[in-house]
């Protein structure tokens, strides 16, 4: 599936690993029962390392640990769980995350433009979603009425 | 009111494009009905039991002419002559085609008005007292604090996917008459003991098969925190609520099972944050801003005068006519109510109607009250008649604002593909027993309340009295409630006993009725009276032919 990342196609640099899958070499996703359970060789590999959350783990659950983090990855099990929206506003907003976001899973058309605002930068797109239906779905709505992750001016501002 | 500037025009006007193109890709099969069900959802569009409805939000139920107007060419050229008015202050249109939904928008746009989240798991339409801006006891107008709100949830990027919609009401006082006990989420302005004026913030409160009183979760917001403090419950419940079962998904479950402590204890935190990084403060200017937009008329000097009280007149003066804070003035609800009509329907006629009297009489604005009726907020006393003559040519003069037949009701069966019951021809029923206006005015304040289903649209929980339609083996019962109150004495009804028949729940609604008046002591209203003696009385009246039947 195509990834997306900082607005552009791009290869995926990460393999993603299950819990009980050796781990080959190079930059790897694991999930958060992983990170916990190998904690020391995963961190002391030096290498990239992406941590996948279900929609039920806050980022918060990570710990100081994210500060090792390149690659946070948010999963939706369903479009209709919105809980990875307050997921990447916290990582940003609350804890100051400076890696790649990236949304995963079973998000729409319409919810791209909000997953950017909150936070996410990098989208592995679902079957549904074309590289040019993302390029749409970011510029059909030009003003926003609230702050977010994004640091967009607010109509507010504009207005001023 | 509060007119668009650029920004809001143009905000509404990529919206409408950017659902032009769902439906485009709908219409062409690209997009299959699963798939594009949240797109309309989110834009106000349901796929009915007939056809595919359209609900037009009306921020905060405040209408201008030309939105009447507009109103009023859209049910004639998109729909079927009618549009209907609902208990959360908007406007439904059962017959719209979903190839003119598009273009309906656009035509909605060019009057300030949309239909986005009037639907979907959503922060939803903001509604506010309909006496905003006249009642006598209110501390400040609600609108602008709806609007502000209305503004910040409007594409919440956060917010959009919650577990379950969320519904936010504004008082500007302590008379309620939005149900903010009801509600998801509910501000009340307040003023403190230093005379400074905040909000007071309830969080839990909701009808449908598990109804709650909201509770207290912020005692004094301060003015520029208001957003700060919405986003830290917002955010508390997108992480929180559940997302396991549909039923159990609103605030209310949450904020009851987590308990008063522990939710404000979250919140706070949330709170505390979110204030800190300072991007959602409202400030001063902006707030000044909005409030500019809804600053009374200037009324004229004006005596009170001693209002008629015989005749038609004097019989529509006594219910639908209400006290204005400015002397001289008074508020006028339109019965949207006729004996044996559908409540909360309007036609295009009517709407026109209503539009050249606001013209004529010089009136920039008029309300749609979540009773599911309209509300002239600025008549001088001396245009009474005059306002009443033309209503009742336009037939929108019936005069039972408050009274038993003042009954609110849900589309039920007749419509809805979630009913299981019909409940408008039980509210027409209901109105043809009591319409005798000498009866109705002896019976006194009375709130009727009726849902064809659990989820209880037409407020049955909170009705002096409730009927909620059931359905046993395709047969459809209806269970009365007693005692529940939507204002600022709110309770939940409590549930009587086994259902009635179709035919036999209109008896049984008079015999309850009826054994009240009895028993009355001097003022009492039915909820009074209901409070004092409790259910034993009423239960075993209503059921009391059942038992003669049976024996």
């Amino acid at each position: 599936m195509p990834l997306i990342k900082d607005g552009q196609l791009a290869d995926d640099i990460y393999t993603a690993v299950d819990d009980a899958a050796p781990l080959p070499e190079g930059p790897v996703i694991v999930s958060l029962k992983r990170l916990r359970a190998e904690r020391e060789a995963l961190l002391g590999r030096n290498q990239k390392l992406g941590v996948k959350l279900t929609s039920e783990e806050s980022p918060e659950s990570i710990g100081s640990d994210l500060d090792r983090l390149s690659l946070v990855v948010l999963e939706f099990p369903k479009f209709r769980d919105g809980r990875p929206f307050s997921w990447a506003r916290i990582l940003r907003t609350r804890l100051k995350f400076e890696g790649e976001v990236r949304a995963s899973g079973d998000f729409l058309y319409d919810q791209i433009a909000f997953l950017v605002r909150v936070g996410c930068d990098s989208f592995v797109l679902p079957p549904a979603l074309t590289p040019e239906l993302f390029q749409r779905a970011l510029g059909e709505m030009s003003l926003v009425y609230q702050p977010a992750a994004d640091g967009k001016k607010i109509i507010r501002d504009l207005r001023a | 009111m509060y007119r668009y500037d650029e920004f809001d025009a143009t905000f509404v006007r990529e919206r409408t494009e950017q659902f032009r193109y769902q439906v485009e890709r709908r219409l062409k099969g690209e997009l299959n009905e699963d798939q594009f069900k949240p797109f309309r959802l989110m834009n106000g569009l349901y796929l009915q039991l007939h056809a595919y409805m359209l609900r037009v939000a009306v921020p905060y139920g405040t209408l201008s002419a030309p939105q009447m107007r507009m109103l009023a060419h859209i049910a004639r050229k998109y729909d079927r002559g009618y549009g209907h008015f609902t208990t959360r202050q908007n406007i439904q249109y059962n017959w719209p085609k979903l190839k003119d939904v598009p273009d309906i928008l656009a035509e909605l746009a060019t009057v300030e008005m949309h239909a986005i989240q009037t639907s979907g798991n959503c922060i939803r339409n903001v509604t506010a007292d309909h006496f905003a801006g006249a009642a006598a006891e209110e501390i400040e107008d609600p609108r602008p604090v709806a609007e502000i709100v209305r503004q910040w949830s409007s594409l919440h990027p956060e917010f959009t996917f919650l577990p379950r919609k969320f519904k936010v009401a504004v008082s500007g006082g302590p008379q309620d008459r939005a149900a903010l006990r009801f509600h998801d989420l509910a501000i009340e302005i307040v003023k403190n003991d230093a005379g400074r004026v905040g909000y007071r913030i309830l969080v839990g409160g909701g009808m449908g098969r598990t109804p709650y009183i909201g509770y207290v979760i912020g005692d004094f917001v301060e003015k520029p925190d208001l957003l700060s403090f919405l986003e830290a419950v917002l955010r508390v419940y997108n992480e929180n609520g559940r997302r396991d079962n549909i039923y159990k998904a609103r605030i209310k479950i949450l904020a009851h099972a987590l308990g008063e402590s522990e939710m404000r204890e979250r919140v706070l935190r949330e709170f505390s944050e979110i204030k800190r990084s300072g991007t959602l403060q409202v400030p001063e200017a902006e707030r000044a801003r909005i409030a500019a937009y809804f600053a009374p008329p200037a009324f004229e000097t004006l005596p009170d005068t001693v209002l008629p009280k015989d005749g038609a007149l004097g019989q529509w003066v006594t219910s639908n006519v209400h006290k204005h804070r400015a002397p001289g003035y008074a508020l006028a609800t339109i019965s949207l109510k006729p004996i044996g009509g559908v409540p909360g329907d309007i036609s295009h006629e009517q709407l026109d109607g209503v539009a050249e009297l606001m013209d004529d009489f010089g009136y920039e604005e008029i309300r749609a009250s979540h009773e599911q009726n309209l509300v002239l907020p600025h008549v001088k006393q001396s245009d009474l008649p005059a306002v009443f003559a033309r209503l009742q040519a336009l037939g929108l003069a019936t005069p039972n604002a408050g009274l038993i037949s003042d009954i609110i009701c849900c589309p039920g069966l007749d419509y809805c593909d979630l009913a299981n019951a019909r409940s408008i021809p039980i509210a027409q029923k209901l109105a043809e027993r009591f319409a005798d206006l000498d009866r109705q005015h002896n019976i006194g304040e009375f709130k009727l309340k009726i849902s064809g289903c659990i989820n209880a649209c037409g407020h049955h929980h909170a009705g002096h009295i409730g009927i909620l339609g059931v359905d046993k083996k395709g047969v459809e019962f209806y269970q009365l409630q007693l005692g529940g109150s939507a204002a600022e004495d709110a309770s939940i009804g409590d549930i009587m006993g086994p259902g009635f028949g179709e035919h036999e729940i209109v008896d049984a609604v008079e015999r309850v009725v009826d054994l009240y008046v009895k028993l009355r002591q001097p003022g009492e209203r039915f909820l009074d009276t209901y409070r004092r003696i409790g259910m034993e009385p009423f239960k075993n009246i209503a059921y009391q032919e059942q038992l003669h039947a049976a024996h």
